[in-house]
């Protein structure tokens, strides 16, 4: 009998999240330890691209759900999916990328099935045919080994913790449709209304961000129209700062990232707080601007391969973490780094 | 409107956690009620001025975290109950949705369960989606902001992709995100109202359930590995000089 491995590719309105891909690599690798087979399962409307590119980046067989009920993600109907599957093809693991979709469905999926979840794991080793994972607690100031003793193990794998499997463009196969499990008339949530983000690149996917903090705001010499009472002058100093942050972003092709304490003043949205109550990175390269670097923006970015800062106060605990340190005036410094940088990668 | 807020204690969130032979320490830092389920507090209390009804906060764990209940009694909450059982000590999550599905239902007539985004300890994010999976409910997750439309529940919610509107009919769950609004101090009455609660607590068998599997295990905790950063402060004569010579050495660092 072979060992299957299942794997849920998260798509957004037709398109692959990078996490899934990686978490395709990571099913491949672990159904050749055990001689298993990787079942792909892709569920949305319009999906057949992101379906051949799961043959390509490695999948031995794809499974689809291909229906108007599931256009927008609910995790009703898709949860009920990936039971009737599971249950169908008795899979020893399911894997899911550790994206908010993937979290949720894995959880779920685990009660429907009956099991335990594991969600974003880092790291994993297989033994006796089991895994043993290694995820991150408390923000990552601890870590835990785990393992679920029952089949299916699920788990979730952290986006950027795995390396993205190499695209094969002649790897092919026949897909297979299955039947939607819940009649549309039987969801109880109805999705109102979408507003996409601006273009620009996620934090979670980042390979490199530029955060600013509070010291953003800090600069003197600027002068804000003065029609602003003292509370919009210090938005609209921060919003200069952020500016300058932004700038170097884009150079870097590069997401922006921020502290709790710049969301909290309403400089920037909490989506791109960064820390233990924000989002937890690890991208490449991090270039902290007026961050003092508290214990909870550490948690969210302290895995970061090489973390840079800059900041006024030689004595912020950032410059513990930090690879390069820059003690000064980020107004003076970000504008002449973007433009070298912009020289440089010939931007 | 009939509210239950799902609520776990934590370590706070400044504390220096470390392993120490194998087990987790926090030192001498207070033990709190979860960062994010202050939010789940807030979010139900609004939605009890707005709507009327009562506001119960719920959690599983030690006496101990009666403490974290009281935290909610004082901001407003009407009701609070630790369930206490031996068996849960080692719990997993599944375990642990399935208990907080059965006290739910005792509590009866339950319209809406709030939840945080997820407990600080654990880092598992999934227990409200679990939770409303037991219980049969639809799950309206990370939302930012609630509202009640004619027996249904509206909420805007941050996924990677932007902001999405979703109505679920009730009874749900919702799990929250700081957005939607800073929780409440614990008002001086509330307080003292907290102060002389007693707070029932209820065994597995008083849900009228048996321990349900705890599958997941996690044998070994430790220290993440020292990361060995070398610190290199960039200095120069100017803000350019000192520019270029930081732009070179990230370019050599080939993250780029
Ligand atoms: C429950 C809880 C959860 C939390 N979660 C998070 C979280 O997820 N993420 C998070 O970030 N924080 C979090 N915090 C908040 C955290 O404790 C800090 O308050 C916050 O990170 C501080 O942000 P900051 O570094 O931008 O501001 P500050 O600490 O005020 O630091 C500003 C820095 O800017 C420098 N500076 C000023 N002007 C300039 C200039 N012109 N050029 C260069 N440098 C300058 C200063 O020297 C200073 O070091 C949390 C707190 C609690 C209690
Ligand atoms: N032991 C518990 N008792 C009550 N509620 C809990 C418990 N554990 C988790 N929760 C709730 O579930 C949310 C998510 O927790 P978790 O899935 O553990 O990250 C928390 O923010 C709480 O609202």
């Amino acid at each position: 009998m072979s060992n299957k491995i299942l794997i849920y590719i998260d798509q957004f309105q037709g398109a692959a999240l990078p996490a899934s891909w990686e978490a395709l690599g990571v099913s491949s690798a672990i159904a050749s330890d055990l001689s298993g087979e990787v079942l792909a399962l892709v569920i949305g409307q319009d999906i057949k691209q992101v379906v051949s590119d799961a043959y390509q980046y490695g999948a031995d067989q794809v499974y689809y759900a291909d229906d108007a009920s599931l256009k927008d993600y609910r995790p009703e109907p898709y949860t009920a999916l990936i039971a009737k599957i599971a249950s169908e093809q008795m899979p020893d693991v399911i894997l899911f990328p550790t994206t908010t979709r993937g979290r949720e469905l894995a959880g779920m999926s685990a009660i429907d099935l009956d099991t335990g979840v594991l969600p974003d794991v880092t790291q994993y080793t297989i033994r006796d045919g089991r895994i043993l994972v290694t995820r991150p607690v408390y923000a990552g100031k601890l870590l835990v080994n785990a393992t679920c003793d029952k089949n299916p193990q699920i788990i979730t794998l952290r986006g950027r913790a795995f390396d993205k499997p190499e695209h094969d463009p002649s790897r092919s196969g026949e897909p297979i449709q299955v039947e939607t499990v819940m009649a549309a008339d039987d969801i109880q949530t109805e999705v109102i209304e979408y507003s996409t983000a601006e273009d620009g690149v996620s934090l979670t996917d980042a390979a490199v961000i530029v955060s600013g903090g509070r010291g953003v705001s800090n600069n003197p010499n600027l002068t804000a129209p003065d029609d602003l009472d003292e509370k919009q002058a210090e938005i609209w100093r921060a919003q200069q700062g952020f500016m300058l942050v932004g700038e170097l972003a884009a150079v870097l092709d590069a997401a922006v990232g921020a502290s709790r304490a710049a969301v909290d003043a309403g400089y920037v949205p909490y989506d791109i707080q960064v820390g233990q109550t924000g989002k937890v990175v690890s991208p490449d390269l991090y270039i902290a601007c007026g961050i003092s670097g508290a214990i909870q923006h550490l948690a969210g970015m302290r895995t970061s391969k090489v973390i840079v800062a800059i900041n006024k106060d030689p004595d912020a605990p950032i410059f513990k973490l930090a690879r390069f340190g820059v003690v000064g005036d980020l107004y003076q410094i970000l504008p002449p780094l973007t433009e070298t940088l912009r020289e440089r990668l010939d931007k | 409107m009939n509210i239950v807020v799902c609520i776990k204690q934590t370590p706070d969130s400044a504390a220096k956690v470390v392993a120490e032979n194998g087990q987790v320490s926090w030192g001498d830092s207070p033990l709190v009620m979860n960062p994010w389920d202050e939010y789940a507090v807030e979010a139900a209390l609004t939605m009890q001025e707005e709507q009327g009804g009562d506001v119960t906060v719920i959690s599983i764990g030690e006496e101990g975290v009666k403490d974290a209940l009281k935290t909610g009694l004082a901001m407003g909450c009407s009701n609070a109950f630790l369930i206490s059982d031996p068996a849960m000590q080692n719990a997993d999550s599944q375990a642990v949705a399935r208990v907080l599905a059965a006290a739910i239902q005792k509590i009866e007539n339950v319209d809406i369960a709030f939840f945080g985004r997820q407990a600080i300890d654990g880092d598992m994010g999934v227990t409200a989606a679990q939770t409303a999976r037991v219980l049969g409910w639809p799950i309206l997750s990370l939302a930012s902001s609630v509202g009640a439309v004619n027996g249904s529940i509206r909420v805007e919610r941050n996924v990677e992709e932007g902001r999405q509107v979703v109505e679920g009919k009730l009874p749900v769950a919702v799990s929250v995100v700081k957005d939607i609004g800073d929780p409440r101090y614990p008002s001086f009455m509330g307080i003292r109202k907290a102060n002389r609660a007693t707070i029932p607590v209820w065994t597995l068998a008083d849900l009228g359930i048996e321990a349900p599997d705890t599958n997941v295990r996690w044998p070994e905790i430790m220290n993440p590995p020292e990361h060995e950063i070398t610190n290199e402060i960039v200095s120069g004569d100017s803000p350019d000089e000192i520019a270029t010579i930081l732009a070179d050495k990230i370019l050599s660092e080939k993250v780029l």
